[in-house]
């Protein structure tokens, strides 16, 4: 399967119990120093934090489990599933994007730069480039934004264009604009507000993008309804694609299969841990 | 200055020696946690439960966190006999730490056939969840019973010479008793023990929070609980008592060693921070070294019950 390909190389059993001193494990709890956490508008935080070697060579698509700190009067149990902003690995940061909406992220909300907030990964299977590929189209909804942002970034270090298709409910509510503008990204906005988010002109913009040879595959993350859209023109053009899927968590390791969603595979229904064999999927497996 | 030398950690639970006393709570459990921790350093390893018949599992959500605790209702989401023996089975096979694999059937006889078809060079013993619903009794767990949990043991042990460890559920009556009737029918050991069944409601919708609206509480606040159950099973029966509730840190793994506990179970923790029971172990070799135990074993049933005097009712008659 795919994992021997995505995968940092995992110490195989025989590396193990051959030699105890040899074992290096990849996947790395730590405390990490809140580096910077701000406001970008009224719903979202931009937060950064310094880390290991290790957490920092997270790749765009995988994600981190954070142990949130306790908001007043609310207990967070289990840690949360955070997908990858960016990471700088000179610096040693790692940034996440996050919407406060429930006891976890009312939780981050808290943390001040200096800060300590205990974080586990890099965690599952990101993304992959071609370096054929010339020019992508990256679809997102929502926080689905922030987890195509570090790919942005690699496609630029790839030398592939990216034209970003954004959906937000309100103009003001479009986070990461810039940050894909300045790793040389289109940006196309669509809103509810203005009536322009809805899956007919969203196919029209693709189609466009299509004829306009700009669209060697498709990426998208947060709308199942986008995605449709998308794995229906794929299908028409044969053009490759990736979805970053999400699900509700709890150990992030492939332990619990509390995350599991079903996949189309070949014609045949399987069941796959969304944190473990994804979070990053094909595009014409994935089911809505 | 001398230095102390290493404690010795080891513990046997029956016929089996385990180089320590940690070990996973079954279904928390996977081969991906080699990426996280060094396998050797285990004292045995513990499958998620397998089925002979292929199960998807229960459907979504399948877990709610509380206040200290989780409430899962995953469903044994199980690929069955061949597929653990071909695919499962070899990912372990390197390292020299027992594999205990978790079985679970809805009959007696079920069971039974499993744990002959698993009786294999390569698995060390059998962990039998008995905690969960049996077709013959309306849907009531095995271990909920006296006579459900003697006639599945009876079985059991007629199909396999292999360790056998019964796992037993907290929702009963009488631990105590089911345990002795697990010891009755020739188990090795028993697990106490599986998950609280609980529930919860989600207040804005008013719907159960699980898909299957009941499910397993575990985590840190079924821990005080569960260690009273330890004390008094380990009290009733003389095989060894694997503890298993809300373990995260050695002083909770010493506890349980002090109520009578002769290995533990880490399960939800591992969750959390997923090294747990490496730190435990580590943990537990610094306790020893500190308290100057030179054996993990010795603590064993070590927790020091001292006859309460008499009350003192004199200033019931001194009132005025």
């Amino acid at each position: 399967m795919s994992d021997l390909l995505d995968r940092p190389p995992a110490p195989g059993p025989a590396a193990g119990a051959q030699s105890r001193a040899a074992w290096k494990g990849s996947i790395v709890a730590e405390l990490a120093e809140v580096v910077s956490h701000q406001a970008v508008n009224v719903e979202y935080r931009h937060l950064v934090v310094r880390c290991s070697a290790e957490a920092a060579s997270a790749r765009p698509g995988q994600f981190f489990q954070l142990l949130c700190p306790h908001p007043p009067g609310e207990q967070p149990f289990l840690r949360r599933p955070m997908s990858l902003y960016g990471a700088d690995p000179e610096k040693r940061h790692v940034a996440f994007l996050y919407k406060v909406t429930g006891a976890g992220t009312r939780g981050l909300d808290t943390l001040r730069p200096g800060d300590r907030l205990d974080i586990m990964g890099p965690l599952g299977v990101g993304f992959t480039l071609d370096p054929n590929w010339r020019s992508i189209v990256a679809v997102g909804r929502g926080a689905g934004l922030a987890t195509l942002a570090p790919l942005a970034q690699a496609a630029k270090r790839n030398g592939t264009h990216v034209t970003a298709l954004f959906s937000a409910r309100r103009p003001e509510l479009l986070v990461s604009v810039d940050l894909f503008h300045a790793h040389g990204a289109d940006v196309i906005a669509v809103t509810d507000s203005e009536s322009t988010s809805g899956p007919a002109n969203v196919e029209r913009i693709l189609r466009r993008l299509i004829q306009d040879g700009q669209s060697d595959a498709f990426f998208t993350c947060g709308s199942s309804r986008l995605m449709r859209v998308q794995q229906r023109l794929a299908k028409e053009f044969a053009i490759p694609g990736q979805v970053a899927m999400e699900q509700q968590m709890a150990c992030g390791v492939g332990l619990c299969y509390c995350c599991v969603r079903d996949f189309n595979i070949d014609g045949e229904i399987v069941s796959r841990r969304v944190c473990w064999d994804g979070p990053v999927f094909d595009l014409m497996e994935a089911l809505p | 200055m001398i230095r102390p030398s290493a404690p010795d950690l080891s513990v046997r639970i029956g016929e089996l020696s385990l180089r320590n006393p940690v070990m996973p709570a079954s279904g928390t459990f996977a081969e991906g946690l080699e990426r996280v921790m060094d396998f050797n350093r285990l004292g045995a390893f513990v499958t998620k439960t397998i089925t002979r018949e292929l199960r998807t599992g229960n459907p979504l959500p399948r877990v709610v966190e509380r206040p200290g605790s989780l409430i899962n209702a995953i469903g044994i989401p199980s690929k069955g006999v061949p597929h653990f023996v071909a695919k499962t089975m070899p990912h372990y096979a390197p390292y020299d730490t027992p594999l205990i694999v978790s079985i679970s059937a809805p009959t007696a006889e079920g069971f039974a056939s499993l744990a002959a078809e698993l009786s294999i060079p390569g698995i060390a013993g059998i962990e039998a969840n008995i905690s969960c619903p049996n077709i013959e009794e309306d849907g009531k767990a095995f271990a909920m019973r006296t006579e459900s949990t003697a006639a599945v043991t009876r079985q059991l042990r007629a199909a396999t010479r292999l360790p056998l460890w019964v796992k037993l559920t907290p929702n009963t009556g009488d631990m105590p008793e089911i345990a002795r009737a697990a010891e009755g029918e020739g188990a090795d050991a028993v697990v106490v023990a599986n998950t609280f069944l609980s529930m919860a409601i989600d207040l804005r919708t008013f719907r159960p929070c699980l898909g299957n609206i009941m499910g397993g509480l575990s985590g840190p606040a079924i821990k005080p609980i569960v260690l009273r159950h330890v004390y008094q099973c380990s009290r009733a029966v003389r095989i060894p008592v694997v503890g298993c509730g809300g373990i995260s840190t050695a002083e909770d793994a010493v506890e349980y060693m002090l109520a009578g506990a002769s290995a533990v179970q880490v399960g939800t923790a591992t969750f959390l921070q997923p090294a747990a029971m490496t730190t435990i172990i580590e943990g537990l070799k610094t306790f020893c070294l500190q308290r100057d135990v030179p054996r993990v074993a010795d603590l064993i049933g070590g927790v020091v019950i001292e006859e309460a005097d008499e009350p003192d009712i004199a200033w019931l008659s001194a009132a005025p």
